[in-house]
C-alpha cells in the first residue's frame, strides 16, 4: 500500500541545533500513527514540517505520491491537511465561531455577501456549535465569547473540534490531550476513533503511552530528530517503547523497515 | 504480548457514574468583574461614557452658547481631520504596530494635489487621484518593510515621517498655493471645506467624510473575513498564520489603505485651510494616536473599536471647545487630554485582566 503522507530525508535546522535530522516519515491510508520521542526529539518539528508552518531546509514531502511544497499552513490546510499545534494557534480576543472559522470564513449568499463581502454569523455559528457538540467538549453557552474566556483544557477543544472538522485528508494532532481532564480526554480519544471510522488517517502526538497503546495502529519512535523504528502496538509493550524513545534499547532488525 | 491493559484503564470507568453534563461556564460574578467583562466585549463603551459626561459638564456650564447646534457640528468640523488620520492610525495599531507617518503622508498628499494641478496644469482630478496613489504608495513602502523585511514599525515610521517630511518641502520648496488660486481654478480641491446647513448645523463635507470613513471601516472590521484578519494578526501573529491567515498580505493591505486614508485627509485639508501649505498638519501624528488612544484601542494590538476612536477625537473636540468657550488658558486642554491618555491605558490594562 502506498502512504498517504510520506517525507523522506527531512532536514531541519535552527542555528546549530539540529532539530530533524533525515528522518522519514510513513502515514497510511485509514490508520492511527503515533509518533512519540522524548521533548525535543524533534516530534512537533517533523509535523510543522509537514504542515507547512515551517519549511525543511532540506528533504521530499509527497502527498499521495504527489511531492509537494508547502510554503504556509495555508497551503497544506488547502491540500487537505489539518492540524491541532501544541501552541493551538487560536486568537485569543476573537470568538470561538470566528477562530473555528479563520482563513475559511462563509459569505452570505446574495447581494450582501457578494459584493459587500459581509460574513454569514448565523451560519458559521451554528456549524461551530455542532461541531463542539459532535466533540462533546463543552457546552458553550456564547459561541461568540471571546477564546481567551475559555480554560485552557477547553481551547484545546476548540482547537481539536477545528482540525477534526475540517481534515479532509490527514489530521494532525500534536499532544491534543495534554490540558485535558480525564473525560475530556476520553473524548478526544473518541473523536479520533470516530475521524478514522470516517475513513481519515490521523497522526497523534502524545507522551501518553496508555492512550497511545489504546488508539494507535502503528508507534513511529521518533528520537534525535529522526525515526528511529515503528513498533506495532499489539506486539510490543509499553515499556519497550519507552526503552526505545529513552535509547536504553536498540530497535531489533524487524522494527526498522516498518 | 504487552502486560499492560489496553482501552480505558481501571480509573476511567469512574467516568461513566458521574453526572453526564459537560463543563459548564461557571458565572460566579461580582458587578466589578460583570463591569469588566462588558468594557472588554465592548471597548468603546469608556470613551463614550466619557464623552456623554464632558459634553454634559460643558452644557451646564457653559448652558446654551455650547449646547447649540452649531457649536455641537463645529466640534465634528474641529476633528475631522484628526478622525480621518485617526482611522488610518486604528487600523494600524490593531495590528499590534503604529504609524507615525500619518501626518507627513497626508501633507504631502495634499501637497502633491496642488503641485500637480497648478504646477504641471494637470486637471484637478487627475492630482487628486496621483495624490491618493503617492498615499498608498508610501504605505505599500511602510507595509513591505515592517511585513517582508521584519523591520519593527516603530523604526520603519519614524525613517518614513522624516523622510515624507523632508520630501514634502524639497519637493514643494516651501511654497504655499494661495485660497483665491485653488478657489478660482481648481475649486474640486477645496470640496471637503464646502458646508452643509441643517438648522443651526453646520456641517462640512469634510466631517461627514470622516463619518462615513469610520462607519465604513467599522463594518468591514468586524463583518468581513479581511477585518477579523486584521484583529487575528494583532493578537497573535504566529498563531494567525498557523490558523491560516496570510498574515504579510493583512499587514501590507493595511499600511497601504492606511496611506490611502492618509491622503484623503490630506484632500480635506486642503478644504479645511483652503490653501495647500506644505507646513500645515504637523500634529495630526500625535492627535491620530491620541484619539486612537483615549478611544480605548489597546496599542498591543488586536482589541477595541474604531468607533472608540471617533469617541476619542470627539472627546478632544469637546474639551478643547469647551474649555475655549469657557476662556481657560488652552494648556489646560492639553494637561486633560494627557491625564485622558495615561488613564485610557490604565482602564485598558484593568480590561485586560478580565481575561487573565
Ligand atoms: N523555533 C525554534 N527555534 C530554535 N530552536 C527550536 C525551535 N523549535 C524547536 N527548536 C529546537 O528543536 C528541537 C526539537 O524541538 P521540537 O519542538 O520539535 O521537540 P518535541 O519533540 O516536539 O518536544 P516536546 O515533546 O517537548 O514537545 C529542540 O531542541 C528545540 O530546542
Ligand atoms: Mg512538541
Amino acid at each position: 500500500m502506498e502512504p498517504i503522507l510520506k517525507a523522506r530525508g527531512l532536514v531541519k535546522r535552527y542555528g546549530k541545533v539540529t532539530a530533524l535530522d533525515h528522518c522519514d516519515f510513513d502515514l497510511y491510508p485509514g490508520e492511527v500513527l503515533a509518533v512519540i520521542g522524548d521533548n525535543g526529539a524533534g516530534k512537533s518539528s517533523l509535523i510543522k514540517a509537514l504542515s507547512g508552518a515551517v519549511r525543511a531546509d532540506e528533504g521530499q514531502i509527497f502527498l499521495d505520491g504527489k511531492e509537494m511544497h508547502f510554503s504556509s499552513p495555508l497551503d497544506a490546510r488547502e491540500a487537505g491537511i489539518e492540524t491541532v499545534y501544541q501552541n493551538l494557534a487560536l486568537s485569543p480576543a476573537l470568538s470561538i465561531a470566528d477562530n473555528m472559522f479563520l482563513g475559511r470564513e462563509i459569505r452570505r449568499s446574495g447581494f450582501m455577501g457578494k459584493y459587500l463581502r459581509t460574513l454569514d454569523r448565523k451560519t458559521m455559528g451554528r456549524l461551530a456549535r455542532e461541531k463542539l457538540n459532535d466533540l462533546g467538549l463543552l457546552t458553550i453557552q456564547n459561541i461568540d465569547q471571546p477564546v481567551e474566556t475559555l480554560s485552557g483544557g477547553q481551547r484545546q477543544g476548540v482547537a481539536v473540534a477545528r482540525a477534526a472538522a475540517f481534515g479532509s485528508r490527514v489530521v494532525i494532532m500534536d499532544e491534543p490531550t495534554a490540558a485535558l481532564g480525564v473525560k475530556e480526554s476520553r473524548k478526544v480519544l473518541e473523536l479520533i476513533q470516530d475521524v478514522r471510522a470516517r475513513g481519515l488517517p490521523i497522526v497523534l502526538i502524545s507522551h501518553n503511552m496508555p492512550h497511545v497503546f489504546e488508539v494507535a495502529d502503528r508507534v513511529h519512535v521518533h528520537r534525535l530528530g529522526k525515526r528511529l523504528c515503528v513498533i506495532d502496538p499489539k506486539l510490543a509493550t509499553m515499556s519497550d517503547a519507552v526503552a526505545l524513545m529513552t535509547g536504553a534499547k536498540q530497535p531489533e532488525a524487524s522494527m526498522e523497515a516498518a | 504480548m504487552g502486560s499492560e491493559t489496553r482501552g480505558p484503564q481501571g480509573f476511567e470507568t469512574a467516568i461513566h457514574s458521574g453526572p453526564n453534563t459537560v463543563a459548564e461556564f461557571h458565572q460566579r460574578r461580582s458587578v466589578v468583574s460583570q463591569l469588566r467583562q462588558l468594557l472588554h466585549q465592548t471597548p468603546s463603551i469608556v470613551p463614550l461614557i466619557v464623552l456623554v459626561a464632558a459634553t454634559i459638564v460643558f452644557g451646564i456650564i457653559l448652558g446654551g452658547r455650547f449646547f447649540s447646534a452649531y457649536a455641537m457640528t463645529l466640534i465634528l468640523q474641529q476633528v475631522a481631520i484628526t478622525g480621518i488620520v485617526g482611522a488610518a492610525q486604528s487600523l494600524v495599531i490593531l495590528t499590534a504596530g503604529i504609524d507615525l507617518s500619518v501626518g507627513a503622508i497626508m501633507v504631502l498628499t495634499s501637497v502633491v494635489m496642488g503641485q500637480f494641478t497648478f504646477r504641471y496644469g494637470l486637471p484637478p482630478f487627475f492630482s487628486v487621484a496621483c495624490g491618493i496613489g503617492v498615499g498608498a504608495l508610501i504605505g505599500y513602502i511602510n507595509g513591505f518593510l515592517v511585513a517582508r523585511v521584519k523591520l519593527p514599525p516603530f523604526i520603519v515610521t519614524l525613517g518614513m515621517w522624516q523622510i515624507v517630511l523632508a520630501t514634502n518641502f524639497l519637493y514643494s520648496a516651501n511654497e504655499t498655493i494661495r485660497a483665491q488660486d485653488i478657489e478660482t481654478q481648481a475649486p474640486l480641491l477645496q470640496v471637503f471645506g464646502e458646508t452643509v446647513r441643517v438648522g443651526g448645523a453646520v456641517l462640512t463635507y469634510g466631517a461627514i467624510m470622516m463619518v462615513v470613513i469610520v462607519c465604513v471601516l467599522a463594518y468591514v472590521l468586524r463583518h468581513t473575513a479581511w477585518g477579523r484578519h486584521v484583529y487575528a494578526v494583532g493578537d497573535d501573529p504566529v498563531a494567525a498564520e498557523l490558523a491560516g491567515v496570510q498574515v504579510k498580505r493583512i499587514l501590507i493591505s493595511v499600511y497601504v489603505l492606511a496611506g490611502i486614508i492618509c491622503a484623503l485627509a490630506g484632500w480635506a485639508l486642503i478644504g479645511r485651510l483652503g490653501s495647500v501649505s506644505p507646513t500645515s498638519g504637523q500634529f495630526e501624528n500625535i492627535n491620530s494616536i491620541t484619539a486612537v488612544v483615549i478611544g480605548g484601542i489597546s496599542l498591543f494590538g488586536g482589541r477595541g473599536s474604531i468607533i472608540g476612536m471617533l469617541f476619542g477625537a470627539l472627546i478632544v473636540g469637546v474639551f478643547s471647545l469647551g474649555l475655549g468657550m469657557y476662556g481657560t488658558d488652552p494648556q489646560w486642554t492639553y494637561l486633560l487630554i494627557g491625564m485622558l491618555i495615561i488613564a485610557a491605558v490604565a482602564v485598558d490594562q484593568w480590561i485586560r485582566k478580565a481575561a487573565a
